[in-house]
């Protein structure tokens, strides 16, 4: 057992990796050490840190009205209404986000309706994960139940996928630009840096998305992989939506889903027509065929509930506060 | 700036000997692989310098009541980081010392900051009386962005955290977090592996219990590995010469898992690389972020427990 210290030790010590020197030779070593660059070197230095990176990604359209959508999650029949809807609703071109698998029934059954439904589609983590033979979601759950409920799902879902299914997801692009009215739009999965980053609200300042968007040389960016969808118009005018997803409830205990609808507006009335829907979808029988596969009871009390049970881990702080497990 | 009145206490008990090693086996200034940073994700504020108060054996910046190494942070100074921040991109904040709610600017700090990003407080809980965590509860409800809490104890009872943290202090650690959890905030508990089988899932199971106990319904919990520096070398002994990175260690992806590829440290002294190498002259990178945006020398002992354990500071 150490003996207690005189806490006047310190009295004029700094700590330096494992010595104690004297606090003036700590000071002037630091005074020493690192650069000290002049205000227009600094200046440089701040362009050239958030200088755009080149991106060869063509861009698509220009559309007056889009429908985009992620995380499918195996569920085909929110997949079939989400198709109905944004017909119904006059978008001219339908995207999805990726995500195509994971908790729900039957995976290769959302592959016809993805072709047939002319939708254009990126890759997830999940696509990227299967068709690259992974082993898991690469999520980057830490919690145990997290991740062996994401252990579950993934190895059903990759299980339930035939080569040629994965294939084809692995020739998906990881990017899409997509001009909507007067803007161009950038869409990807997770973050224009990181396929499985997450963009939560709570945790995505404006600050932040206005050095993303400037790097990436866009007026919008469209993301999903949270889950959960939100919409924020930037100071400069600029748009960022989290899409959400299509494949489970966005945990506030209401049983629909939610897509992206947008739409071009002349500059005078914004540039940007930005609306979250909540769609319908038969979810009981999403439910009657989870059960059917067996899938674990708390991915069908999500459906049911509007709730989320599982994957909690990686909500932030008011995100999780506002869930009910 | 005078110290504040809150460090003089029986908590100073808990303090115990620096070791005083002439030569130090810890840094290699020049050497190492680089790592680039690939982005300004985080930013650290030493917002209490090394001044805390209690003096924790295995703290590996030595802070205590007395360790004037780095001073206390002011707003003026935070402010004047945080314009530079937002050009950048900062993506979340951190605060941490020393005790961050012995600054008395803190609270002002934390307002400031969550204008422009989510923040989140390192503390030992001992000054979280229920008025404080009232204050931080509206600072959070009046904020786009996120204020979280975390809050660190090293033991599953008084037996085990007490000899780590000092006298006294798992009950009132305790009661820190009953204050923050009746004001209706969540805090993250951080262990560190000083605390025996933290990191085992028995050990998880163990803390999520004792939340539970304590009210909090979704138990959040970090896990820290040990540092072998400043008061754990004379703990548990320091950093043996073989635990350096070399080139052949880059995995395939690169440097990008450290967490020096996404974040700075900002202290009364400047900007430094991380908030593990406070305590390194070499580890400081210049005197505004600006000047950082460079590549750092992988070239210190803790480069390896970063790269060994996959440590992240940030939650």
């Amino acid at each position: 057992m150490p003996k207690p210290t005189d806490l006047a030790a310190h009295r004029g010590l700094a700590t330096w990796g494992e010595r104690l020197v004297p606090l003036g030779t700590f000071r002037a070593a630091t005074a020493e050490a690192g650069r000290r660059l002049t205000p227009a070197e600094r200046e440089a230095a701040v362009v050239s840190f958030t200088r755009p990176a080149p991106d060869p990604t063509p861009v698509e359209g220009p559309y007056s009205r889009i429908a985009v959508f992620g995380g499918v999650y195996n569920n085909r029949f929110g997949l079939a209404a989400l198709l109905e809807d944004a017909a119904h609703r006059g978008a001219e071109a339908v995207y999805c986000l990726g995500d195509l698998g994971g908790f729900g029934p039957e995976p290769e059954e959302v592959w016809p309706l993805l072709v047939q439904g002319d939708v254009r589609a990126i890759q997830g983590n999940y696509e990227e994960s299967l068709a690259s033979g992974r082993e898991d979601c690469n999520c980057g759950y830490t919690d145990p139940r997290d991740n062996h409920f994401a252990e579950v799902s993934f190895r059903y879902t990759a299980q339930g996928c035939s080569p040629a299914f994965k294939a084809w997801m692995g020739g998906l692009p990881r990017r899409r630009r997509v001009r909507v009215g007067g803007r161009e739009l950038l869409l990807v999965h997770g973050s224009p840096r990181r396929i499985n980053e997450f963009l939560f609200r709570s945790t995505t300042p404006a600050p932040f998305l206005e050095v993303l968007l400037d790097q990436n040389r866009c007026d919008g960016i469209l993301c999903t992989h949270t889950g959960l969808p939100w919409h924020r118009r930037l100071a400069s005018g600029r748009d960022v939506v989290n899409v959400g997803v299509i494949g489970r409830p966005a945990n506030d205990g209401d049983l629909r889903v939610r897509y992206a609808l947008l739409e071009g507006r002349p500059e005078e009335e914004g540039g940007l027509a930005v609306e979250i829907v909540p769609l319908a979808y038969d979810h009981q029988a999403l439910a009657a065929a989870m059960r059917r596969e067996r899938l674990p009871e708390e991915f069908v009390e999500t459906i049911l509930t509007g709730w989320w049970t599982t994957c909690l881990e990686i909500l932030p702080a008011r995100e999780r506060a506002a869930s009910r497990y | 700036m005078p110290p504040p009145a809150a460090i003089a206490g029986p908590w100073a008990l808990a303090a115990k000997p620096m070791p005083v090693i002439e030569e130090d086996r810890t840094t290699a200034a020049a050497g190492g692989p680089r790592v680039a940073l690939r982005s300004l994700d985080t930013l650290w504020f030493q917002v209490a310098g090394t001044v805390c108060n209690i003096a924790c054996a295995h703290c590996f910046v030595s802070c205590s009541p007395t360790n004037h190494t780095h001073e206390m942070l002011r707003l003026d100074e935070v402010r004047r980081h945080l314009a530079d921040a937002v050009r950048l991109g900062v993506r979340e904040y951190y605060f941490t010392g020393g005790e961050p709610f012995l600054n008395p600017e803190m609270e002002a700090i934390l307002e400031e900051t969550l204008k422009v990003g989510p923040a989140t407080v390192l503390t030992n809980g001992l000054l979280l009386d229920p008025a404080r965590c009232a204050r931080l509860k509206a600072l959070d409800d009046a904020s786009d962005h996120s204020l979280d809490l975390r809050v660190s104890l090293d033991g599953y009872d008084a037996a085990t955290n007490d000899p780590l943290r000092g006298e006294g202090t798992f009950e009132r650690i305790l009661g820190g977090v009953r204050n923050l959890v009746a004001a209706g905030l969540n805090p993250v508990i951080t262990v560190t592996e000083a605390c025996h089988e933290a990191g085992t899932d028995d050990g998880k199971e163990r803390f999520f219990a004792l939340l539970r106990t304590l009210g909090v319904h979704r138990p959040r919990l970090k896990v820290l590995p040990v540092f072998q520096l400043g008061a754990e070398v004379e703990r548990s002994g320091g950093y043996e010469s073989w635990q350096r990175l070399r080139d052949s260690d880059e995995p395939d992806g690169g440097w990008d898992h450290l967490q020096c590829s996404s974040c700075r440290m900002v202290t009364d002294q400047g900007v430094w690389v991380c908030p593990i190498l406070v305590n390194e002259p070499a580890g400081k990178m210049g005197e505004t972020l600006a000047d950082t945006l460079g590549s750092f020398p992988l070239g210190h002992s803790a480069c390896w427990t970063c790269h060994v354990y996959g440590v992240s500071c940030k939650t």
